[in-house]
């Protein structure tokens, strides 16, 4: 069994993308891609694993059924069998392990910085910071914010938080990591398209939990260079001022009039 | 009305009549330290639970069957998701594992007359009780009830972020609740190690007991952990320590950790005692022994023991534990867990299956937590985790799992109701109630994966209009219905099998001790046991010239082979 998982992970290698997504996208970062193609290997080998275990269980239900008053053969035991079933998971476990590791280790690994950007999350906003820019982008629940990156580049995140936890969660980017108060969490995407991604706080911090969304913008660089530029001297600026007055939040419910302290 | 395989044994009574001239009635109720009365009560309590914390998933799924919808407000959603989780977890799930089932059942299954400390049970079942008052009772105060998120997390549960009278009262129910846990924890194990009957030694004794035995090691090593978490916050909230807050200097991480070195672990406190029921209800309606009864308890002990060593996969997106040892751990847990599932099928392979009520609620349980069980791999690994973490991928991946446990749950009242109770229910109603129940759980978790991967955030009252999220939360929505329609079968169907159909000493042709006693048991349960020489002694009784084999047909001793 263990080769029959092993073949289409090693399909899947040379293949890419011709195997089914298993209901997850690859994303448009450079390891929002290597945790999909890890997404579908999972994939492969649950879909094997689980089909056994239906059928065997269906096979058994339909085909072992009570005719009358027998009584079975009373088969308690069967130690090669089980030995088994308890060595090939632990392979297969293994295997799937490894597989993560390197994923996980290139994912989490620093490579030079391009751009870095501070990004503070508060009840119930974010705030975006372009250090030595002179720029800032701070957007609440009634407005949503928009963080701009350049695609290509290596951007550099430092996530902090100002009360709650919240969690920095963007899925075009298959990421999300908590904005802990009083930790700096740090990683670095590389967007490979450009575009615009609708993104949020997946942890709940509170009442406004629902509303706290923001924008991802990967755009290039020369677009990237005059966006900071016509924010450079606005100083702390009110999110999206120009672009987004029609398309303000996404989500329609009751919009907060205070920020904090009325819960 | 069900097939009595072979002339029920009539354990005859000593003598007939009432052996302890007690108070009745009520009163009865309130003073009994009969094991199986305060079981019963542990039951319909957790039961009613149950109901509870179902009515506000349904209100949950009602709000977010359109993207803006306003049937609650913000503030009402937070308490709602909040209240739904805690029900369920503290209130219903655990205590009708080890308060209900186990309570009423191992002392039976190993041929004692009651729990080691009857008195201490009771005890266990009046904090149980108060606890889970309190803990609702946040919905009458002013601000309501907690409103954090069944986790807690600080600092949102401090007294800045929550100061309401609600969140003292999950503090205060949990901390009670917990205590009655610890109890029944201490309880089970001396019942276990201690009562056993002459004959009953630890590898004879039947897996639902092993499971509970696990289940109850794992509660004396998790709850004091919890109780100590909750009284730390508490003390942040009141008494001015800095315990979880960045401004004193203290860690809101640590919060999480003391949390999961508690919830993990639960997670398979509330799963064990299930995986127990099912064992228990499998052979008997394959009328074949468990296969690989001993892989099956070292695969409990497995998950037990790794149980204790995966608390962190539930912070790898805090970016601050990222260990690849809690990944390799939690990978790992798969291994007994596919044990488990291949004896359950080995048990099943060739015997004779009766698709009884409990049965088929067994067999559901197997597809409904293999379901969960997959996902599960996939969230071991941090890359995975990253994305699917705190979407409804995890919802869903963990309502499959408490779902497998519903029906479990469900086949173990079939299968031991008429032992305590005496009387059978009606096998038809619980048919159809399993297809609704059954249906009802893939309808709702499935759309819910989707969702997940589809990028839809866990405890949101209202999501974007653009997205095919809608169609699939209505879907999701359709489930629940469902599943509300399955409980509402069950409670009917308590009320129409009242008292109609007796259910003798054995209907299932059942194997372990508690078949071979009357039912309702007497007030100490035996007034005689049989020769107690293989983890089926009544099967033994009933059936002695059917032994369980080695394959092969080598006799078996003591689970060797003989050759």
């Amino acid at each position: 069994m263990r080769r029959v998982v092993a073949l289409p992970i090693a399909a899947l290698a040379l293949a890419g993308c011709t195997v089914p997504t298993f209901g997850a996208a690859p994303g448009v970062t450079t390891s929002s891609r290597s945790v999909f193609h890890l997404w579908q290997g999972f994939s492969i080998g649950a879909a094997i694993v689980g089909s056994l275990v239906v059928v065997l269980i269906l096979w058994t239900v339909i085909f072992h059924r009570r005719q009358g008053d027998n009584i079975p053969e009373q088969t308690q035991y069967h130690i090669p069998l089980e030995l088994t079933y308890v060595i090939v998971p632990i392979f297969m476990v293994i295997g799937l392990f490894a597989w993560t590791m390197v994923v996980e280790n290139r994912e989490v690994a620093n490579p030079n910085t391009d751009v870095t950007i501070n990004v503070n999350a508060f009840q119930w906003g974010w705030k975006f910071t372009y250090p030595g820019q002179n720029v800032v982008v701070i957007g609440q629940t009634t407005e949503d914010p928009e963080m701009v990156m350049p695609v290509d580049e290596n951007v550099h995140i430092n996530l902090t938080s100002s009360d709650v936890i919240h969690s920095f969660y963007v899925h075009d980017f298959n990421f999300s990591r908590l904005a802990l108060p009083g930790v700096l969490n740090q990683f670095t995407f590389r967007a490979v398209n450009t575009g615009t991604y609708q993104s949020q706080c997946s942890e709940i911090c509170g009442l406004y939990h629902t509303l706290m969304v923001f924008r991802v913008k990967v755009v290039t660089r020369s677009q990237y260079e005059a966006w900071l530029a016509s924010r450079a001297n606005a100083g702390v600026a009110q999110a999206s001022r120009s672009a987004t007055n029609q398309q303000t939040s996404s989500i329609v419910p009751t919009k907060p009039t205070k920020s904090k302290g009325d819960n | 009305m069900t097939d009595v395989l072979d002339p029920p044994i009539v354990a005859q009574p000593a003598d007939h009549g009432q052996e302890h001239d007690g108070p009745t009635g009520i009163l009865k109720w309130l003073t009994t330290t009969d094991h199986k009365i305060i079981g019963m009560s542990y039951t319909v309590t957790s039961v009613i639970m149950m109901v509870i914390g179902g009515a506000f998933a349904e209100i949950i799924r009602a709000q977010l069957t359109s993207p803006s919808n306003n049937l609650v407000s913000l503030a009402q959603y937070n308490e709602l998701f909040t209240m739904h989780g805690s029900v369920m977890i503290y209130l219903f799930a655990g205590p009708f594992a080890f308060g209900g089932l186990a309570n009423m059942i191992v002392p039976i299954q190993i041929g004692a007359p009651d729990m080691a400390f009857p008195r201490l049970n009771a005890l266990s079942y009046w904090l149980y009780l108060t606890g889970s008052i309190t803990m609702l009772s946040g919905f009458f105060v002013a601000g309501g009830a907690a409103n954090f998120g069944w986790v807690a997390y600080a600092p949102l549960s401090n007294s800045i972020n929550t100061p309401g009278a609600g969140a003292d009262l999950w503090i205060g129910g949990l901390l009670l609740t917990g205590f009655s846990a610890i109890f029944t924890g201490v309880n089970l194990t001396a019942t276990i190690f201690y009562l056993r009957a002459p004959g009953m030694t630890m590898f004879r004794m039947p897996i639902f007991t092993w499971n509970m035995l696990v289940t109850a090691i794992l509660i004396l090593l998790a709850f004091p952990v919890l109780t100590a978490g909750l009284i730390m916050l508490y003390c942040d909230r009141h008494f001015g320590t800095h315990i979880f807050s960045v401004q004193g200097g203290g860690v809101p991480v640590l919060w999480q950790h003391i949390f999961w070195f508690w919830g993990h672990p639960e997670v398979y406190i509330l799963a064990l005692p299930f995986f127990g029921v099912v064992t228990e209800i499998i052979p008997v309606f394959s009328r074949k022994p468990v296969f690989g009864y001993k892989g099956m308890i070292f695969a409990t002990m497995t998950i037990g023991a790794l149980s204790l060593g995966v608390w962190a996969h539930h912070m790898f997106t805090t970016g601050v534990v990222l260990l690849p040892f809690f990944s390799i751990m939690s990978f790992l847990i798969a291994v007994p867990t596919g044990i488990k599932f291949f004896n359950w099928i080995g048990t099943m392979w060739r015997g004779e299956i009766w698709l009884s009520t409990a049965m088929l609620m067994a067999i559901g349980f197997l597809f409904t937590f293999l379901v969960g069980g997959i996902t599960g791999i996939y969230l071991a690994s941090p890359p995975i985790d990253f994305f699917t973490h705190d979407t409804y991928f995890v919802v869903a991946h963990f309502h499959s799992i408490v779902m497998a446990l519903v029906l479990g749950g469900m086949g173990g009242l079939y299968y031991w109701g008429p032992k305590i109770t005496g009387y059978l229910l009606n096998e038809t109603i619980g048919k159809i109630q399993f297809w609704f129940l059954f249906i009802g759980i893939q309808v709702f978790t499935l759309p819910m994966y989707l969702l997940g991967l589809r990028g839809m955030p866990r405890r949101v009252a209202g999501y974007p209009l653009h997205t095919s999220w809608e169609a699939l939360n209505q879907l999701a929505t359709v489930g629940a219905v469902l599943i509300g329609v399955s409980t509402v079968l069950f409670v009917v169907n308590i009320g129409y099998s009242w008292k109609k159909y007796p259910a003798g000493d054995n209907p299932w042709d059942g194997h372990t001790l508690e078949w071979f006693t009357t039912s309702p048991p007497p007030h100490h349960n035996f007034y005689r046991l049989p020769r107690i020489r293989s983890e089926r002694p009544t099967w033994d009784y009933n059936h002695p010239d059917r032994p369980a084999k080695y394959h092969g047909h080598h006799d078996i001793q003591d689970g060797v082979p003989v050759v």
